[in-house]
């Protein structure tokens, strides 16, 4: 279970402004002025649950996915993740938690995919049995026999995703973290990917957190959504109540943004 | 403990594996690193076309000086070259996939990078040891041979402890990373003449505050039989206290970078 | 040239704006020079008479050769030049309405010039206030101050025609990575950036003083610490022009094969 309890977060920013003159007025004094890219967000998220979390760009999204990824430390409030807080028990939350960065991989580019898993089954300490259920379990239905043998720098970039949302359930995690896991896929891939997710939670009662632009996404997957804007949970409900009406989502979600004016 | 040097085993068999991919760029990197070093080579060898003594040490002497010393910092560079790029891997956000990992960040960081071009330095650093063995006039015996091993443990460490500072310098500055450039590559380029050659107040600073002395110039006196009492050959061992107050930097630096995130 | 000039405000904006790293920058410079000079310091002590040059004529030279790095620095051959030679991009250059040489000559010399001016003034400005035997001499004269500024001019061209001819002629290997590191690291041994040319044994030195490597910083830094006076002065500088002449000429040539060459190709 996640319970995050009126998190707040700012950041000091220096002011880098253009021009020749100004460039040289900052060589020897600098303004600086704080963003506050969380503040006070609360929600819950119970175990087996598939929770969509969306907003603009900057709207605090990626913060709060490091807080809750033991990465970032907040300023203020709690959160627990299992009963434990992840940045003071990071070793032991992130053996709990699978994260996937869409823009970023986590496999070795120039080694077979299947080094880069068993380098992993390292780190994890994943038991032998383990390994080998999840390995062909996840190869049978991301269909991966193929890619196992190629270096990452081979593949598609759908084939990619594919070993990269493996890579983060080898583990077995109880709470899969996915950052825009479909960002710059073809049609193929992005269904494939949708599938398994959501086969991944019914079977498994994976929790699933999913920051994603792309709302088809969003409506494939889950029932409940987090809107955030500015920093602050602006809305906490499901598909249906954010949908008045026919309307496409893309524009539902547009003209949510501009009602609250972010 | 154990776990933790078989982790690492595995990630060095990755680097190898992956640079055996590239076999070509691997033998000009090398031959690179031969070179550079090389020339720093041949500027000491000119200068004693001219003159016969630095500081009171011969040619002979200053090569076997030279020899170990390029050594011990080959040796780091190749061990903790996750470390010395580490401005990249923060840059890249890597690190944060580092945090989600359920393993000490010191060895992850460590495993990420194993940079066996360095041998091109290593080769030649071990042929101007043979040499200076030959023609620095020491005989040798037990506790001359090991006062080499400890110099090679000792100075390794001091550079480990500068890569780590440095490394975790990158949580406070990216830009003004060129300033550790003096302690790594200065380090490199003027530990060749032994540092007592430099004056008394660089050879102060080189024992109590950053003490590559302490794996350079001392056991060289003993070396040499210009100290001849038997504790000297442990002064290299001393040099480890270097390391700790670079690790708390470090910590420092973790602490930073989880309230900051960047 | 106004497009050139843009470039080279663009550059220094952009450094200037990475305050901090401009200022380790220029502490590093400074502490680098301050070993080197103790390292020569060293020799001195130890056989003051077999030292080449005046104390205060090496100390110079190195404070200069720290201040104006950026000028004659063989590592300043762009990765990315080679980069795009070799997987073809530079093609893209050739839609532009301008010649690849002027290009890229133009393009080193504003990286060189842009990297230098923001830090050569600092690092002098200390040197100068270093005291006693430490710190950089004021100039000696009028006369040989201008020849030293008309040699840096030289020094600086000659090293951007080096530059961009070996640019050229990575059109035509196929390692240009191999080929960088052996230009580097023949440039740094030849040009003076390891140890100063009057180190060398006197033969050799009569050699290498004849090479191009010879017309870059080697000149206008002697000139300066006062190595170089009177008639040997003005036959370097002449030496210095006639190596441009040549290298501008070779690199001009060879890129317009590279450009026949690339155009055959179709890029």
């Amino acid at each position: 279970m996640i319970k995050m309890e009126a998190i707040c977060k700012s950041y000091r920013v220096a002011k880098r402004n253009a021009g020749f003159r100004e460039a040289c007025r900052s060589l020897l004094n600098r303004k600086y002025e704080t963003i506050k890219a969380l503040d006070h967000v609360s929600f819950t998220i119970e175990d087996g649950e598939m929770v969509g979390y969306i907003g603009p760009n900057g709207a605090g999204k990626s913060s709060t996915i490091k807080i809750l990824s033991g990465i970032l430390t907040p300023d203020e409030g709690k959160c627990l993740v299992n009963g434990r807080t992840p940045w003071k028990d990071r070793i032991n939350h992130v053996r709990e938690i699978g994260v996937v960065f869409g823009q970023r991989t986590q496999l070795w580019w120039d080694v077979p995919i299947i080094d880069s898993y068993q380098l992993l089954k390292d780190i994890y300490s994943i038991s032998k049995e383990t390994y080998n259920h999840n390995l062909e379990e996840l190869t049978e239905l991301l269909n991966l026999k193929e890619l196992l043998k190629t270096p990452a720098r081979q593949l598609s970039l759908g084939q990619r995703m594919r070993c990269e949302i493996a890579a983060s359930l080898l583990h077995s995690p109880k709470l899969l973290f996915l950052d825009e896991p479909t960002i710059g896929l073809d049609a193929v891939s992005k269904l494939a990917v949708r599938e398994f997710i959501l086969k991944q939670n019914r079977e498994h009662k994976t929790t699933v957190l999913l920051t994603t632009h792309d709302m088809q996404d969003i409506e494939a997957l889950t029932r409940r959504i987090i809107l955030i804007g500015k920093g602050r949970v602006l809305m906490d409900g499901n598909l249906e109540q954010i949908r008045q009406g026919g309307e496409n989502i893309d524009e539902t979600v547009a003209e949510l943004y501009r009602a609250y004016n972010i | 403990m154990r776990a933790a040097v078989l982790l690492y085993g595995h990630y060095v068999s990755i680097h190898v594996k992956s640079m055996m991919q590239y076999k070509g760029s691997f033998l000009l990197a090398v031959t690179g690193q031969f070179l550079v070093s090389f020339n720093v080579f041949l500027g000491m060898f000119f200068m004693f076309q001219r003159f016969s003594a630095v500081g009171g040490f011969t040619y002979g002497q200053v090569i076997l000086c030279f020899g170990i010393f390029l050594m011990e910092f080959s040796l780091a560079e190749c061990i903790a070259r996750g470390f010395d790029t580490f401005s990249s891997m923060v840059r890249k956000g890597e690190f944060d996939r580092v945090m989600v990992r359920p393993r000490g960040l010191v060895l992850q960081v460590l495993g990420s990078r194993f940079d066996l071009t360095r041998i091109g330095r290593m080769l030649q650093a071990v042929v101007m040891f043979a040499y200076g063995v030959k023609a620095g006039g020491i005989c040798w015996d037990i506790p001359k041979a090991l006062t080499v091993v400890f110099m090679l443990a000792g100075g390794t460490a001091v550079f480990f402890g500068i890569f780590l500072a440095s490394a975790a310098l990158c949580f406070f500055t990216l830009e003004s990373l060129e300033i550790m450039n003096i302690f790594t590559d200065g380090a490199r380029e003027f530990g060749k003449y032994p540092v007592g050659a430099y004056g008394k107040r660089l050879l102060q600073f080189c024992t109590f505050v950053i003490p590559y002395a302490l794996v350079q110039h001392y056991p060289l006196l003993f070396l040499l039989g210009k100290r001849t009492e038997a504790w000297w050959m442990f002064v290299p061992l001393l040099a480890f206290w270097f390391v700790i107050p670079c690790y708390g930097f470090w910590r420092v630096g973790i602490k930073k970078y989880q309230s900051s995130g960047s | 040239m106004k497009k050139y000039l843009s470039f080279f405000r663009l550059r220094f904006s952009m450094g200037l704006s990475y305050r901090a790293a401009a200022w380790a920058g220029i502490a590093t410079q400074f502490v680098w020079g301050g070993m080197e000079i103790a390292m020569f310091l060293a020799f001195y002590r130890e056989e003051p008479g077999k030292f080449p040059m005046t104390i205060e004529g090496i100390i110079s030279y190195v404070w200069l050769q720290q201040a104006f790095l950026a000028l004659f620095a063989a590592w300043m051959l762009e990765p990315e030049v080679f980069e795009s030679i070799k997987d073809g991009n530079i093609a893209y250059e050739m839609c532009r309405p301008m010649k690849i040489y002027p290009m890229l000559f133009a393009r080193a010399m504003a990286m060189r010039i842009s990297r230098a001016a923001l830090r050569c003034l600092p690092v002098i400005l200390f040197a100068v206030l270093l005291p006693g035997p430490y710190g950089l001499e004021a100039p000696k004269g009028a006369g040989r101050f201008a020849l030293f500024l008309g040699a840096m001019i030289l020094g600086v061209l000659v090293t951007v025609a080096f530059g961009t001819l070996i640019y050229a002629v990575t059109f035509f290997t196929i390692s240009p990575e191999g080929l960088r590191l052996l230009v580097t690291s023949a440039m740094d041994f030849f040009n003076g950036a390891i140890i100063p040319l009057p180190f060398f044994p006197d033969k050799m030195k009569q050699v290498m003083e004849i090479l191009p490597f010879a017309a870059m910083q080697n000149v206008p830094l002697r000139i300066y610490s006062g190595d170089l006076q009177g008639n040997g002065a003005l036959r370097a500088v002449m030496l210095q022009a006639f190596w441009l002449a040549v290298l501008v000429a070779a690199g001009w040539a060879v890129m317009a094969r590279a450009e026949r060459k690339l155009t055959v190709q179709g890029g």
